[in-house]
């Protein structure tokens, strides 16, 4: 049973991770425009971050 | 005028302090003499799209960035203080976009949404949390035992505990709420079965019992914050929409200095006694009296009347009237909230207090299910408690109780089909604005049309030209080329389509608020209102052309039926409602329509008034009202029917008072939207059933006391889940 002293801290790092980085789009305004957001991949111009 | 009719966000002390925030940020960036400018293109569609309106805009020395938002179809530029938003639309429209400038203000209030985006915080923290919570349970649903359960229940807790201080919040704060008014909310048995689930759970592993509730208080969380948050995106994309329409309406007017220089201000900046100009197809911006010029009015989103009334020096003018021919000087006698515009909106206000009676479906619901929750888990805790005098078993069960019945699927029933119906709708071209709307709307058995701008489209039509000469006709097409008046294009469309050519005239001019004059073959011709060229006024509107020789000659015309009209009213009928015109307009005009809609109830020459009162009459005889309205003289009679529509092209203060908005011209999306309604209201009871048949299943074993996590977090589950996939049966 001693693999659960990894397993455990693993999967509450990884649960963590992905919270962290939720929060991190939220905060950056990446769900403001979905619609243009998924179009622009699509152009030719290089933006590789939203304006504020 | 727009500017004025709604509290700012300075005036609202809530505003806390993010708000104040972004304000000082919006000052920072005026001080340093930036603009912010915002433009609605309804028109774009594609990655190319936004690369040429980006390119093209951030191509202008004045602008310092510019971002389009394809999803509000929105650009969004900052610029240097000079650059002006007329000059960044003409930009757009050279690359063949419609553009719209629309007020920054206005969208600033609503920019940042900060209530949702708390939301899905807590949101996303509780769906992480019991996730994690939810991987441990299974474990000791397979199986684990002794040390290594009792571990997994404290590290369940140490996640649990933090995650419920913080996503539970916003039940902890409503269920306070209504304590304290001494009321039960749907909150309080969710406030109650989460902290009682989290007691227990406590005190049973500190013990090292068996079973801990932490997945299930946590899966709770996350689904009711769920419904929630479906909720709130539904009203705030009406809310967002609906301030765009409002946007569309920059509140600015031209003020003359004392030098005689024009400057364009905001209308919340004007006095009383400021002159100002307002040029043909201009709106009135103020009360006030006519200083110089002579034009014609068109004071329909007032009155209802489709007639353009004559102005000249003197006259006294109210804000909302459209200015048609001429430019006009006028003196400002009452500003913002002292004009008659704002007066009406008064009304609004006293018979929108009789709306709130309606009590939802929702609401409803709970006032049966929330009682009867706590009475169940008091008797099963009471009973145990009887039965083996042992606290904890007692307690435990009492949780369970909660925890089973605690409205999961209630929680989502509602707010799941809202946002199925209300997205349905808004593909449709209709915008739902308040939150019970749609129940009311599908209850709906008679519908109240205002004429003019909602039936009509407001722009009349030329009714007799095969009984006018061709050389006649001509002649008009030559005379009415020369104004921008109502009447004159419609010649001038009729004329055009039936292929006539204009006759060959000279020195064509207009005088504003009579017609135009020209020279053929040396002979003076006229065309214009009856006094001016000396003709009998007729019931219909009419115009009147002088020959130079002869009679005068009538051109009548009758108001355009909005697209679809015609559809809603008659499919309004097939479903067995009753349909009613009520207009301010005069009684031949309103019998006309009637007649050619089929419509056997009209009421003519009706004050705003007149109207609410007959819509009062109606519902205390117990119909349920729609009414359809645009006009100022309506809003009184939208705020009083049991639900109310307006289109897009309404004033403000129409839209407003008004439960759902129009977005399209097209009138016929009214009936499917009652059909819609219906089958949104069936689908929230039936989800109520639903809910209500996983309780009789799962109480009876939770009050046994057979309940184990594991059944409560199926039965919690099996509930929410069906409910979402029965109102997506909507779409």
């Amino acid at each position: 049973m001693t693999i659960l002293a990894y397993l455990i801290p693993i999967s509450l790092f990884l649960g963590a991770l992905g919270l962290v980085f939720f929060v991190y789009t939220v905060r950056s305004n990446q769900y403001d425009d979905p619609e243009g957001d998924a179009r622009r991949i699509l152009s030719d111009e290089y933006d590789d971050h939203p304006k504020p | 005028m727009t500017a004025t009719m709604r509290p700012t966000a300075s005036a609202c002390p809530a505003g806390a302090a993010a708000p104040a925030a972004d304000k000082l940020a919006a000052a920072a960036a005026h001080a340093q003499g930036g603009a912010q400018i915002a433009l609605s293109l309804p028109t774009i569609h594609c990655s190319a799209c936004i690369t040429k309106i980006e390119k093209a805009l951030n191509a202008h020395p004045g602008v310092r960035s510019a971002r389009v938002n394809l999803t509000l179809k929105r650009a969004s530029i900052e610029a240097d203080p000079d650059v002006t938003a007329q000059e960044m639309k003409t930009l757009v429209e050279a690359l063949g976009f419609e553009a719209h400038e629309l007020d920054a203000g206005t969208l600033n209030a609503t920019a940042n949404d900060r209530a949702g985006r708390e939301l899905l915080m807590r949101l996303a923290v509780a769906g992480f949390a019991s996730m994690n919570v939810m991987l441990l349970s299974v474990s000791v649903w397979s199986g684990a035992a002794d040390a290594t359960r009792d571990l997994f229940h404290w590290i369940s807790a140490a996640i649990a505990l933090p995650t419920i201080a913080f996503s539970g919040q916003p039940f902890f704060r409503n269920a306070w709420a209504a304590l304290s008014n001494r009321q039960l909310n749907m909150d309080v048995p969710i406030t109650l079965a989460i902290v009682l689930a989290v007691v227990t759970s406590l005190w049973e592993t500190s013990l090292s019992g068996k079973h801990a509730y932490f997945d299930a208080a946590l899966a709770l969380t996350f689904f009711l914050l769920a419904g929630r948050y479906l909720d709130h995106r539904t009203r705030a994309i009406a809310r967002s929409a609906a301030e765009e329409l409002t946007a569309l309406e920059v509140p600015r007017a031209t003020r003359l200095r004392a030098d005689g220089s024009e400057e364009i201000v905001n209308v919340a900046e004007l006095a009383v006694g400021d002159l100002l100009l307002v040029r043909p197809g201009g709106r009135m911006p103020v009360d006030g009296e006519i200083v110089s010029g002579t034009s014609e009015l068109d004071r329909s989103l007032l009155t209802g009347e489709t007639l353009p009334v004559f102005a000249a020096e003197g006259q006294t003018v109210s804000a909302g009237e459209v200015n048609l021919t001429g430019p006009l000087t006028i003196r400002a006698s009452a500003v913002g909230q002292d004009t008659s515009l704002h007066q009406m909106a008064d009304l609004v206000a006293i018979a929108e207090s009789g709306r709130s009676r309606y009590t939802s479906l929702a609401d409803s619901a709970a006032k049966l299910y929330a009682p009867g929750v706590h009475i169940l888990s008091a008797l099963a805790f009471v009973g145990w408690y009887l039965y083996t005098f042992d606290m904890r078993t007692a307690l435990n069960i009492a949780a369970a109780v909660l925890i089973i019945t605690c409205p999961c699927a209630l929680g989502l029933a509602v707010p799941a089909v809202t946002t199925a119906a209300s997205g349905k709708l808004f593909r449709r071209g209709m915008l739902i604005k308040h939150e019970t709307a749609l129940e009311r709307l599908a209850q709906v058995d008679t519908v109240v049309f205002d004429k003019t701008g909602t039936l009509t489209a407001g722009t009349p039509e030329l009714t007799n030209l095969a009984d006018i000469p061709r050389r006649d006709a001509e002649l008009a097409l030559a005379l009415a080329q020369g104004s921008s008046h109502p009447l004159a294009q419609a010649i001038t469309r009729a004329a055009r389509e039936a292929g006539f050519a204009p006759a060959p005239v000279s020195d064509l001019s207009e005088v504003p608020g009579y017609g135009t004059r020209a020279l053929l073959e040396g002979r003076e011709v006229r065309l214009g209102r009856a006094s001016w060229i000396g003709a009998q006024g007729r019931a219909e509107t009419a115009t009147f052309l002088d020959r130079g020789e002869g009679a005068p000659v009538a051109f009548s015309f009758t108001d355009r039926l909005r697209e679809g009209a015609a559809e809603a009213v008659q499919s309004l009928k097939d479903a067995g409602k009753d349909v009613y015109l009520m207009s301010g307009d005069t009684t031949p005009a309103v019998e006309a329509l009637a007649e050619r809609l089929g419509i056997t109830h009209w009421l003519a020459e009706a004050l705003p008034a007149d109207k609410s009162s007959r819509i009062q009459a109606m519902s205390a005889r117990g119909a349920k009202v729609l009414m359809v309205g645009d006009g100022l003289n309506d809003t009184a009679a939208l705020a009083a029917a049991h639900v109310s529509i307006s289109p897009a092209s309404a004033l403000d203060a129409a839209r407003v008072a008004s439960d759902i908005v129009l977005l399209g011209s097209d009138l016929s999306p009214i009936a499917s939207a009652c059909a819609t309604a219906g089958a949104a209201t069936r689908r929230i009871r039936e989800n109520f059933r639903i809910a209500t048949i996983y309780n009789i299943v799962a109480v009876p074993l939770a009050m046994a006391g057979l309940c184990s996590p594991l059944i409560a977090a199926l039965a919690m589950s099996a509930s929410s889940i069906t409910v979402s996939l029965n109102a997506l049966r909507l779409r």
